[in-house]
């Protein structure tokens, strides 16, 4: 089924003739490492005018008058509009759910007559340059009626709390008992062994390295709205421009030029790209905003603050039989488009078995809003949270059945395929035991459990963690739809056109903001086609170039965009040899793709380029078989079936606690990690890293907290502690490949795998350091003074 | 996250620095390496009317061993004190090593020990050094007049000092080695501001201390010196974890920190406990 891929394979194209599997140097690179990428700051236009924006300094109340004389007064401002003055539609996500479900919300481009959050947008000042524009929104007067801000998902719950949104009940948006499995309450009070979790993750900030930015200009000759900005969406931004400045959606353009990253906050339509939109109309200038570090620390989409109540039964073998959760997600002032407030609390209730088999299952997954500035989805969505506390369930079962915590993991994870879960959810094949067995093997192999039990005799607190752990990769729109979202990603698009010298352009409505996609799907049609992969370009991000796409987020590019591209390239092949065929006068099936060309299958010194079969399709189109069109280009569409693929991984930490500060330190770091066939392992190694320090920071750094009166508490990096390279541990990453089926080239998508083990694998860690202890923590970040309390308490 | 307006004057030398800071008066401020002042700027937390730019006078940076101890000039960098430690003799080694606790390298490559004492936040590195070393400041006012303040009376509270608006500080002063000295402290990430720095400088007689000073920084509004812990090491003993717990023991009990989201009063005890004696048995090793 698997194969193991040595650590650094070398490039395997010479030795099959793919390319896919090379670490085929990144095609982005050169011009990112030498200042030449062009990002959305680095556009200059005309008589571009500069946007600032006048924000509510209140978590909750009602918004009594906002002032704009001395903003517009101020030397340098052009102009200033409010909600009343833009007339635009709102935002609405809205779910196919009864009222007793969900509560669909309406997030305005700018806030009316109430505010929800500390850094809402207000106005909007637009002035010459900057500075100048901060000086206006300095010079802003707002006066609110304040309000008792609703700053916890237990303050948002209660009886007699004031409501966010009046037509939201008890701050609900969302209320879905997704499973309840027949007699689980006989389950628990039948088992040898219940176990419960109560863990907490913190709120926390994607934190894309660029920072949210939009520049909106009009194109007289186009009759359109031309709209530059860093989205990971670039279409469905397109259609909440068209209806809410109410024109066609032909008449606007979306255009993304390079991007410092996502990670979710840029994959939801952002209020400040719009007005921004709607100011450049109505000033007939090109407006440009750039969001502040300030702002996007508090303002921008934030995400992850998840509370768990949950309950496992385990009978005496260490088996689960039950799994029951309370899932409560704060997910702040609004509902983000187009996946609603139900995107954590959905995902997590239905993904939450993940690698185990678990028979019996009960879970209620609830949104509740608050006066905090709104969540979106950040890389992994959930799954870091409920895989986190699947694996603390399965740790503390293993201390109350004095079991080995890898063996009690081993005797519970999937391992016939497919496999069809009590969440409905059909498995495809993956290796959940071989990554858990081989992790194991490695930290024993390196002695780490002989040293940890060394060193305690030096007064030294070491501690081994795991995790197991799965990744839907590609939702498929029934995925989606199962969900009951009302705009539904799933499919993507691909077109691929040859020129008259053989090079190809590809396009896909996938959108690579530092995926590497330029690398990797060249490297995934140059395989198809037999070309070097520097002879395909891909074309992305721009609504004018692309067919309607669903962009990148949850792991989707390799899988779903991949397999589009292979489709559309697999057209152009049959087009190819049809031609091919035709002009070297031999049947369709004698001929051959070779070495950028077409060959006779059964005289091998018959052969046409593809320059000399692409110079027939357009400049001699006469010599055409009569059933053939003129022209090189093929489109396909791809939308994954049923379940889609999942990936999966087990990671492993071996944590130092040091007892006189409390600091927690990552001795060693290992993933095993299977993502179906690897396309660049430089990409997939890449992307684990980078997944797995997002993962740290939310296990010990990362945290945005909110006094009683909602102000948050992350205006700097002094505040938010994002870790640094010098708090990030090297990661030693092992493959396995259980190719896909269910994808053209049989990848599983890697985007999210690193975020998703590494809370886990750390918490269990510390953890395990903590045993002699007693003390277990289930509540994200460890704060440093934590642990030394645990330490010191139990000394 | 975009300053304010502000004029930017350019000195020549300190004195038309200083002549520029009269003439200005309050609304004018000095900015050498500007890695806190500009950040306050962007914030609007700080609003100059006047920047008055001291970077490039060359005859404030400079490192001179002499008579009076050592002399280090207010515009030598960070870095330039960490890379000098062979020219510091091993009197003096402790100041640049605690500068790898001082940010991170481009912000000690523009970064300036004048500036960091003048803008005196409660964990700086040289504030921290000064207080303990019994470092003296020179500033230079109007009129080319000139003072020295003792470390012990240049910080007020939290980002103020005893230096006058119209002063420049100009030079610090060790004025005697410290070879047994030794910087340390905790944050979460390295090259954040402490959460709590300790320093202690001994003096010790082949394997015995015979007396010391102890110093804290993040423990109160300004560096202390902690003359409880320093009792103990003046009745002195063999260096060593017995006598160097009861120092730290004893600056623990001693101190009253603040709370905040970096720990509460007790984790900062704890802490202060923690790093007094690691920096005790560094200063001892050297």
């Amino acid at each position: 089924m698997s194969t193991t891929v040595p650590h650094n394979p070398e490039p395997r194209f010479d030795v099959d003739g793919t390319w896919v599997g090379a670490s085929v140097p990144r095609r982005e690179d050169p011009r990112l490492v030498t200042g030449r990428g062009r990002f959305v700051d680095d556009i200059t236009l005309p008589r571009m005018a500069h946007a600032q924006f006048v924000r509510s300094t209140v978590a909750s109340g009602a918004v009594e008058e906002i002032d704009l004389t001395g903003t517009r007064d101020t030397p340098g401002v052009i102009a200033a509009f409010t909600a009343a003055d833009l007339g635009l539609g709102d935002i609405t996500a809205v779910l196919e759910r009864p009222p007793s479900e969900f509560v669909p919300t309406d997030m305005p481009v700018l806030a009316r007559d109430r505010v929800r959050f500390v850094g809402e947008p207000l106005a909007i000042v637009i002035a010459e340059d900057p500075y100048t524009a901060e000086d206006g929104v300095e010079a802003a007067r707002v006066s609110y009626r304040s309000e008792q801000a609703v700053v916890s998902d237990e303050q948002a719950l209660a009886e007699d709390a004031p409501l966010v949104h009046d037509n939201a009940p008890n701050n609900t948006l969302l209320d879905v008992s997704m499973f309840a499995t027949d007699g689980i309450d006989d389950v628990f009070a039948d088992a040898d062994c219940v176990v419960r979790v109560d863990a907490r993750s913190s709120r926390q900030n994607a934190l894309p390295l660029e920072t949210r930015g939009v520049v909106a200009s009009w194109d007289d000759r186009e009759e359109q709205l031309v709209v530059q900005t860093c989205t990971q969406v670039p279409h469905q931004v397109r259609t909440v421009l068209a209806r809410s400045l109410r024109r066609d959606e032909r008449a606007v353009r979306v255009v993304v030029p390079d991007m410092g990253g996502g990670f979710g906050q840029k994959c939801v339509v952002g209020r400040e790209e719009i007005a921004a939109a709607a100011a450049a109309l109505r000033l007939q200038r090109p407006v440009k905003w750039i969001e502040d570090r300030k702002d996007a620390l508090s303002a921008a989409f934030l995400a992850r603050e998840q509370h768990y109540d949950a309950r496992a039964a385990f009978d005496a073998d260490g088996r689960i039989l039950a799994l029951d959760v309370d899932i409560v997600c704060d997910m702040g002032a609004y509902s983000c488009y187009p996946f609603s407030a139900g995107i954590e609390p959905l995902m997590a209730s239905s993904e939450m078995p993940g690698v185990y088999r678990v028979p019996a299952y009960r879970v209620r997954g609830r949104a509740v809003t608050t006066n905090k500035a709104p969540s979106a989805p950040y890389r992994g969505v959930s799954r870091p949270q409920h895989v986190m506390v699947m694996e603390r369930l399965f740790e503390r079962a293993s201390r109350e059945l004095g079991m080995d915590p890898v063996e009690i993991r081993r005797r519970n994870v999937i391992t016939t395929f497919p496999y069809t879960g009590v969440n409905g959810v059909t498995y495809d094949p993956g290796t959940y035991l071989e990554s858990l067995d081989l992790c194991e093997q490695l930290v024993r192999d390196e002695g780490w459990y002989d040293r940890k039990r060394e060193l305690a005799r030096e007064g030294r607190v070491l501690g081994v963690g795991y995790c197991c752990f799965n990744e839907r990769t590609g939702y498929a729109t029934e995925a989606f739809a199962k969900r009951k979202m009302t705009a539904v990603p799933g499919f993507d698009i691909s077109e691929v056109r040859m020129d008259t010298t053989g090079a190809v352009v590809v396009t896909s409505g996938t959108l690579s903001h530092g995926q590497s996609h330029e690398t990797t799907l060249a490297q995934i049609v140059a395989t198809r086609l037999g070309l070097d992969p520097a002879r395909v370009k891909l074309h992305q991000g721009d609504t004018d170039r692309v067919t309607y796409g669903w962009g990148t987020f949850a792991s989707r590019s390799a899988t779903i965009g991949g397999s589009a591209v292979s489709l559309a390239a697999d057209r152009l092949v049959e087009k190819l040899l049809h031609i091919g065929a035709h002009m070297l006068e031999t049947r369709p099936d004698n001929v051959e793709l070779h070495d950028g060309g077409v060959r006779q299958r059964d005289d091998h010194g018959q052969t046409l380029s593809y320059a000399a079969i692409a110079d027939t399709a357009y400049l001699r189109a006469e010599r055409l078989p009569k059933d053939t069109d003129p022209g090189l280009t093929a489109t396909a569409s791809f939308d994954p079936p049923g379940d889609g693929t999942f990936a999966n991984a087990t990671h492993a930490v071996v944590a130092e606690l040091h007892p006189g500060t409390g600091r927690v330190e990552i001795l060693r770091y290992l993933c095993v990690e299977d993502c179906g066939i690897v396309i660049n392992p430089q990409v997939v190694e890449g992307q684990c890293r980078g997944g797995i320090a997002q993962g740290i920071a939310g296990a010990l750094y990362e945290r945005i907290s909110y006094d009683e009166q909602g102000e948050p508490s992350c205006a700097s990096f002094i505040d938010y502690k994002v870790p640094t390279a010098g708090e990030i541990p090297d990661v030693e990453i092992h493959h396995l490949e259980t190719p896909s089926d269910l994808t053209e080239n049989g990848a599983k998508g890697v985007g999210e795998g690193g975020t998703i083990g590494a809370p886990a694998a750390v918490l269990n860690a510390v953890n395990d350091a903590l045993r002699p202890t007693g003390i277990e923590l289930d509540t994200t970040p460890i704060a440093p003074e934590t642990v030394q309390r645990a330490l010191e308490e139990s000394s | 996250m975009k300053p304010a307006a502000f004029s930017y004057h350019r000195a020549r030398d300190v004195d038309g620095a200083s002549e520029l800071l009269s003439q200005l008066g309050g609304d004018a401020k000095l900015v050498a390496g500007g890695q806190s002042l500009v950040p306050m700027m962007n914030f609007r937390l700080a609003r100059p009317r006047h920047l008055v730019d001291i970077a490039r006078l060359d005859e404030l940076s400079h490192i001179t061993p002499d008579g009076a101890g050592l002399r280090i000039g207010a515009l030598t960098t960070h870095h330039t004190v960490e890379t000098a430690k062979a020219r510091l003799g091993g009197g003096f080694a402790v100041l640049s090593d605690a500068m790898s606790w001082v940010g991170h390298v481009p912000i000690r490559s523009m970064g300036t020990v004048g500036g960091s004492l003048a803008h005196a936040d409660a964990t700086a590195e040289w504030c921290l050094l000064a207080v303990l070393l019994d470092a003296t400041v020179t500033v230079r006012g109007p009129d080319r007049a000139e003072r020295t303040i003792d470390a012990a009376d240049l910080f007020l509270g939290f980002y103020t000092t005893t230096v006058e608006p119209d002063e420049i500080l100009t030079e610090v002063i060790f004025p005697r080695p410290a070879p047994h000295a030794a910087l340390t402290e905790f944050a979460q990430r390295h090259g954040d501001f402490a959460t709590v720095a300790a320093a202690v400088d001994l003096d010790l007689d082949g394997g015995t201390v015979r007396g010391g000073r102890v110093a804290l920084g993040g423990v109160a509004p300004v560096p202390v010196r902690v003359s409880a812990a320093e009792e103990v090491l003046r009745r002195g003993g063999p260096a060593g974890p017995e006598l160097f717990a009861e120092c730290a023991t004893a600056a623990a009990s001693a101190i009253d920190p603040p709370a905040d989201a970096d720990g509460s009063a007790e984790y900062r005890t704890n802490l202060a406990r923690t790093l007094v004696t690691r920096a005790c048995e560094e200063a001892a090793h050297r």
